[in-house]
């Protein structure tokens, strides 16, 4: 199997980073390389939407994001019991691991193309559904009982926040303008896209290791949690999507967005709404961990997995 | 022609950039005619803020007013802010012209 090219980009920034090097990626190129795989992604994905009846969409939409709901359900009480994570604390972190990690999406759709291997395009909307409401059962779980809940701020800052904003805008872009209207579009969205998510992802790479430091404080609980936690998600969505009767490469990309963990969205919402929870433990584990073991080990198990389990559920 | 010189009070708020919006509303709603930001970079008690990605943004938020719309606004950043955020405020006196635009 061909190793994805992509991914060496983000060890070589991660390489970088714990040598100290002076490498370093211009904030605004950081920001306009987001803009462009956001609206990139939400454009493929309106793309594969104009040729799906969208009703035919709603009851397994329904199904992914409720089962998606009970991921920081369960991680919450395994957080704070035992873990032993404050209340915010452990709130925050599940809400980072209930909700998705676009980039890991996008090099898990890299790695399917790579081994030529079909997935529902579609699946972009389930991104962009499962993007926040883990972000409001986080809130709730922080603030239970105490009234002053701020999930007016965090609707705000997910729903008017630049990822929900420009997927979904591209979503619709997409659907509406079609494969054909598209076409003059297609090399600067389609054909940079991947050399585009390589040069973000060795700024990932960088960033993945200035947390390295914020891992010595959180603690050898929450270092196995953020690789424990993503690979129950992942057999959890290879299940669902089994059960959805997805194809195989649906199913790995469904599993990949149940154990990807946000650390844009979520990280700017938690914020703004549980100011008490400590960025380092949440960050720290999920872009410190959890991506890196994502994109070098989770996403193969997961399509492994996926090819298990099709046709046994 | 003499320069006119009145002395105000220059309030520098440096915090992360997640709170700037809150922060300059904050202040605009405290009787602050204006401000200026710029992007900040540096070290302290949260680790190094370097700006590479969003969440380790800092902002330097610049207000010039009278004393005690600063002091006002200073209050109110210690109580509502220095518990939970990286944030560093100060004021110094300072010499302006045009005295009526602040």
């Amino acid at each position: 199997m061909p190793f994805e090219p992509v991914i060496l980009f983000f060890l070589l920034g991660v390489l970088a980073g714990v040598v100290r090097s002076d490498l370093k990626i211009p904030a605004v190129l950081y920001e306009s390389l987001s803009i462009f795989l956001l609206l990139a992604i939400g454009l493929k994905g309106g793309v594969e939407l104009a040729r799906q009846p969208l009703a035919e969409l709603a009851g397994p939409a329904l199904v992914v994001v409720g089962v998606g709901a009970l991921l920081p359900l369960i991680a919450f009480p395994v957080l704070q019991r035992l873990g032993r994570l404050s209340r915010s604390d452990a709130a925050s972190v599940a809400a980072h691991y209930g909700s998705v990690s676009v980039v890991t999406f996008a090099v898990g759709a890299a790695y399917l193309s790579n081994l030529r291997q079909a997935y529902e395009g579609y699946m972009v909307v389930f991104l962009v559904l499962l993007e926040f409401p883990a972000l409001m059962i986080g809130v709730w779980l922080a603030k239970r009982g105490q009234g002053d809940a701020n999930l007016g701020k965090v609707l705000h800052e997910v729903f008017a926040g630049k990822s929900i904003l420009l997927l979904v805008g591209g979503l619709l872009i997409g659907w509406l303008a079609g494969a054909e209207g598209l076409k003059p579009l297609d090399k600067v969205f389609f054909d940079l896209f991947k050399g585009l998510l390589a040069i973000f992802l060795l700024e990932m790479g960088l960033v993945a290791a200035s947390r390295f430091d914020d891992l010595k404080r959180a603690g050898a609980f929450l270092l196995g949690f953020a690789i424990a936690m993503p690979l129950f998600a992942g057999t959890l969505g290879a299940l669902t999507a089994s059960v959805l009767g997805f194809s195989v490469g649906g199913a790995a990309l469904l599993a990949t967005l149940y154990a990807s963990a946000s650390y844009i969205a979520a990280p700017a919402a938690m914020r703004i709404a549980v100011p008490e929870a400590n960025p380092a433990l949440s960050i720290g584990a999920a872009l410190g961990i959890t991506f890196p073991f994502n994109l070098v080990v989770g996403i193969p198990t997961y399509f492994w997995l996926a090819r298990q389990l099709e046709g046994v559920v | 022609m003499s320069l006119t010189h009145t002395r105000r009070t220059l309030l520098c708020v440096i915090c992360e950039s997640s709170i700037e919006a809150a922060v300059v509303a904050d202040a605009r709603r405290l009787g602050a005619h204006g401000y200026t930001v710029s992007d900040a970079r540096g070290w302290g008690n949260h680790g190094e803020r370097d700006g590479g990605w969003p969440m380790s943004g800092n902002v330097r938020i610049e207000i010039l007013s009278e004393a005690s719309v600063a002091d006002a606004i200073a209050t109110h950043l210690q109580k509502t802010y220095f518990a939970a955020y990286a944030m560093v405020c100060y004021l110094s006196e300072v010499s302006v012209l045009r005295s009526d635009k602040f």
